[in-house]
């Protein structure tokens, strides 16, 4: 029922796959690719294991293409996608998809918008129909009302996600202290709730007409098909949407912390939580891998440095992560932590500066170096298991489509840990996670009246 | 869902010329894309109705191979070559509804120490050589069972058995690993103060089955009872639980089944029991007999957690399969009933649904939704006006579309090793007939209007429930009160969760 599955500035870092040194069984995506006159990019894989099929959209825009005053409105938009087209009513794109035995779910994130419908095999043209209905002719149906009716269903779902979640603001404030105002990820992909009232039917229409052109798209279709066929089906449903304009490719100038950022806020919870928080390389770039596997040695498993001290060891945390969150225009390297009971963020914040130094002088072990890349191997068969939804085979191929521009990049982005060294990744805790130029928030508990 | 038959025939009819003009545009267009345009427009195809399925493929039901180790565990296999993984569960049937009176919480803490000290390893050393081999290891309870369950790189399979079976089968509880364990869990359950949604669960299943039957307290147990366990009492659970002849090994993923049973007989053949088996029986809990408001405080809280429900049916019900079809109708899917009322008309949350937890015993039945602070009443107004609509005869094409929904994706529900495993473990927990899976679909399909009006009259009381609400009482109290649901009692935070830990 999780329609908008937001991540906030902490997407984690895309599927990253490794092969291990020894007899590396190689794998293996077949696809294939066209584009259609309109601009529309098509990438078909099959996998007849069970008799389903996905048909998963990227269009590549998030909410950093927001404009001030209007924050939330990407996520906002990919809720009227579900409200029918010039040929589907609204109600129906659900409901025909139901009565096909289907399902469907889309979500929002800083650099895109992503939705996908699984359905048994024999439903494919289904499913492509209402993908391209919806391409082709959302703003038929757009009505006011319909942006009223969905505006208060994202209200409630940010009233759910931050406002009523434990620790759910700590997320907002961290972007806006790790990016200075008017940087696009300066707000959240859910948005304001000021910025989403004043979200208007005008907008939507503008909206559309910028980023919704078929050239700002890539589809993939996977499962339990014929290439050939689908490939028919895909011309047959797409090639009428009108091509669109090419948005202008966004550029944002690099952003660096120069200073410590210190803030304290408050919630409705029972123990504080640390929030510590870097400005690091964007997805793919030089740092990137290297930060992954840095978050790993850190806070990856019980034996990871600060989980054996600060929990197992001394039991002076509930918790500790790290994660480095790789995005298009800036990742950000993040280590959270909540103290016991008794026990304070200071406490914590100790520790980690401790082992967070010790990594930028000392390069991690072989065996720690090994345990990390075995891992990050293993999660990528782990992923070859699932064809449709978030996260499943034709999702990945689309993210590494938009990202890379080639939809077959795993064993290139499994090369970027496997040449890793230990020095690299001293060498990239030392370059990219400085002490004195981050941003340290601290959530403290609400005082009780 | 009901075009006709000779609309289907029309448009396949219709798809071949449009093939044709198709691979005409797509070289027209490649010189001069503005006419293609021009002419995709004007070639359109049909969009006047959906397309309409095709033949459904049949479902490939997994083949399960079962065989027995020479202590007499039980096996089932599966082999699945699509991923070069495995995935190893060992399944014994007694979970958190086996804790003992005054014990509430020792099924799930033994669990959770299996992997806290094994053999002669030690919990660290178990979590790091799990990790090495990329594997996941874990051990967890249900109401109905506790398992081990291993995720692993198929080409690690033979590396990480060893350690699986350590924590399986000789976990040694150490005094101090039991001492942390203790904390994590205090705090955690302290921890669950904060999160409505958990508040709001705990506090249902309280006021419903309360304190004496275990489904009135969350599995984890209370900060009382885990304070009070020691080494010899998960010692004592687990002796009497984890057995041979309580357990079943299962296997799904890249092997070969011949090759494997060697490797699960030198791990896992040589298993004896050692004390003798207990087991507890779940006491009959009585439905409410009336409709009762509970309200707990969560002042400045921008929204309100909704429950409302009572005691449903166990999972052996002879009326599976129709309560499958009506909660999918009432809040079992996106179109359902509250989804589509709550959400999609009325805006007053980001989603509600309904389900009937099948247990071992019968499981609560409960709708829930978080919806904002200032419609908490209109809501709740909402939640009877469709508790109550369900009562009523369903419309064929509702049926029809829920029946399909539950049924032609039926196959996506074996698309994993996990998906599979998870399928196996239900089929023996549950003791589901061997024809099971391959009955599903037509046994969805059988269902009919009247099955489904006589379980919702048989099993949804609107008259008859416990009302959850947590929320901002300043703000939603006097509209609460207005609508005379029934009683009204407010319960304080301790008296949901015990005292403070």
């Amino acid at each position: 029922m999780t329609r908008a599955i937001f991540l906030v500035l902490l997407a984690a870092a895309a599927p990253a796959f490794a092969q291990p040194a020894a007899a590396p069984p190689k794998i293996e995506l077949p696809y294939s690719q066209f584009t259609l006159p309109n601009g529309l990019r098509v990438i078909v894989h099959e996998d007849h294991s069970v008799p389903m099929v996905t048909v998963n959209m990227w269009y590549h825009v998030g909410s950093a293409r927001e404009k001030e005053k209007r924050t939330g409105f990407a996520h906002l938009f990919e809720h009227l996608m579900f409200m029918g087209s010039g040929h589907v009513k609204p109600g129906e794109f659900d409901e025909w998809l139901e009565a096909a035995g289907g399902d469907n779910n889309g979500s929002t994130e800083n650099d895109r918008t992503n939705y996908w419908i699984n359905v048994p095999a024999n439903s494919l043209e289904l499913a492509l129909f209402l993908e391209s209905d919806r391409m082709g002719y959302l703003l038929d149906t757009m009505t006011p009302k319909t942006v009223d009716a969905q505006r208060d269903v994202v209200k409630n779902e940010r009233r759910q996600s931050v406002e009523n979640q434990p620790y759910g603001t700590a997320q907002v404030v961290l972007g806006e202290m790790l990016f200075p105002q008017g940087h696009p990820y300066h707000w959240p992909v859910i948005g304001y709730m000021e910025d989403l009232t004043a979200a208007s039917y005008e907008d939507v229409v503008a909206f559309f007409k910028a980023y919704y052109a078929p050239s700002n798209a890539s589809l993939v279709v996977a499962g339990d098909l014929q290439t050939a066929e689908a490939r028919r089906l895909v011309e047959k449903w797409f090639s009428d949407v009108k091509p669109g304009p090419a948005p202008a490719p966004l550029t944002i100038p690099g952003v660096a912390l120069t200073s410590v950022q210190k803030k304290t806020i408050t919630d409705r919870v029972q123990l504080p939580r640390l929030f510590l928080a870097w400005i690091t390389p964007r997805h793919f770039e030089p740092g990137d891998a290297a930060l992954d596997i840095a978050a790993d040695v850190l806070a990856g498993g019980k034996n990871s440095r600060l989980y054996k001290r600060l929990v197992y060891d001394m039991q002076i945390a509930q918790d500790v992560n790290a994660f480095q969150g790789s995005q298009q225009l800036a990742s950000s390297f993040q280590v959270i932590a909540t103290p016991r009971p008794g026990h304070t963020v200071a406490e914590l914040q100790q520790v980690i500066d401790e082992e967070i130094r010790k990594l930028q002088r000392e390069p991690p072990t072989a065996h720690e170096l090994e345990r990390a890349i075995n891992q990050i191997e293993a999660s990528f068969y782990n992923r070859m298991e699932r064809t449709g939804g978030f996260g499943g085979k034709a999702d990945q191929l689309n993210a590494y489509y938009t990202y890379t521009g080639n939809p077959d990049w795993f064993n290139e982005d499994l090369g970027r840990y496997r040449v890793l060294s230990a020095d690299d990744v001293s060498a990239a805790a030392a370059q990219f996670l400085p002490l004195d130029k981050r941003v340290e928030l601290t959530v403290e508990p609400e005082k009780k009246p | 869902m009901t075009a006709t038959i000779s609309e289907v025939r029309n448009r396949h009819e219709g798809t071949k010329t449009r093939r044709r003009n198709v691979l005409l545009r797509v070289f027209v267009a490649s010189w001069l894309i503005p006419f293609a345009a021009l002419l995709s427009a004007q070639q359109a195809p049909d969009r006047t109705h959906p397309p309409q399925p095709g033949p459904p493929a049949a479902l490939k039901l997994p083949a399960i191979q079962k065989q027995k180790l020479s202590n007499g565990l039980a096996v089932w296999m599966v082999e699945d070559h699509k991923v070069p993984v495995a995935q190893v569960n060992l399944v014994v049937f007694s979970g958190t509804a086996n804790d003992p009176p005054g014990k509430y919480g020792v099924a799930s803490f033994t669990a959770a120490m299996l992997e806290e000290g094994a053999g002669s390893r030690s919990a660290l050393e178990i979590a790091d050589a799990v990790d090495y081999l990329g594997a996941d290891l874990n051990a967890a309870t249900t109401q109905d069972l506790s398992a081990v369950r291993l995720h692993v790189p198929v080409a690690r399979l033979a590396d990480a058995l060893p350690i699986m079976a350590d924590v399986a089968l000789r976990p040694t509880f150490p005094r101090e690993e039991v001492d942390r364990e203790r904390q994590q869990r205090l705090t955690s359950l302290l921890q669950g103060r904060d999160d409505p949604p958990t508040i709001a669960a705990v506090a249902f299943s309280r006021v419903l089955y309360g304190k004496g039957h275990r489904y009135g307290t969350p599995q984890m147990g209370t900060a009382e009872t885990i304070k009070t366990f020691t080494s010899d009492d998960l010692r004592g659970f687990y002796a009497a639980t984890f057995r041979p002849e309580n357990a079943t090994l299962l296997a799904v993923g890249d092997f070969n089944a011949a090759t494997l049973v060697p490797l699960l007989e030198k791990q896992f053949g040589s298993w004896k029991a050692a004390a003798t088996a207990a087991s507890e029986k779940l006491p009959a809990a009585e439905q409410p007999t009336s409709r009762q408001v509970f309200l707990v405080d969560k002042p400045g809280a921008p929204q309100s957690q909704i429950r409302i429900g009572a005691i449903g049916v166990p999972r052996s019900t002879p009326d599976y399969f129709p309560i499958t079809v009506m909660n999918t109708i009432l809040g079992g899917s996106f179109t359902s009933r509250l989804n589509n009322n709550l959400r999609e008309v009325h805006g007053y949350a980001y989603g509600a649904g309904s389900g009937f937890d099948m247990r071992g015993g019968p499981g609560p039945f409960a709708a829930s939704a978080g919806v904002q602070t200032d419609k908490t009443a209109e809501a709740l107004t909402e939640f009877f006006n469709e508790l109550n609509g369900i009562l009523k005869p369903v419309p064929a094409e509702e049926l029809a579309r829920a029946k399909n929904y539950v049924s032609l994706r039926y196959p996506s529900a074996f698309e994993t090793t996990g998906d599979i495993s998870r399928r196996l473990e239900d089929a023996l927990v549950y003791h589901l007939p061997d024809d099971y899976f391959a009955k599903y679909v037509q046994n969805i399909q059988a269902v009919t209007a009247a099955d489904v009006q006589r379980v919702a009259q048989k099993y949804i009381q609107p008259g008859r429930v416990i009302v959850i609400i947590v929320g901002d009482l300043k703000t939603i109290e006097p509209g609460i009160r207005a609508l005379n649901l029934g009683p009204i009692k407010t319960l304080s935070i301790d008296e949901v969760f015990g005292p403070k830990p």
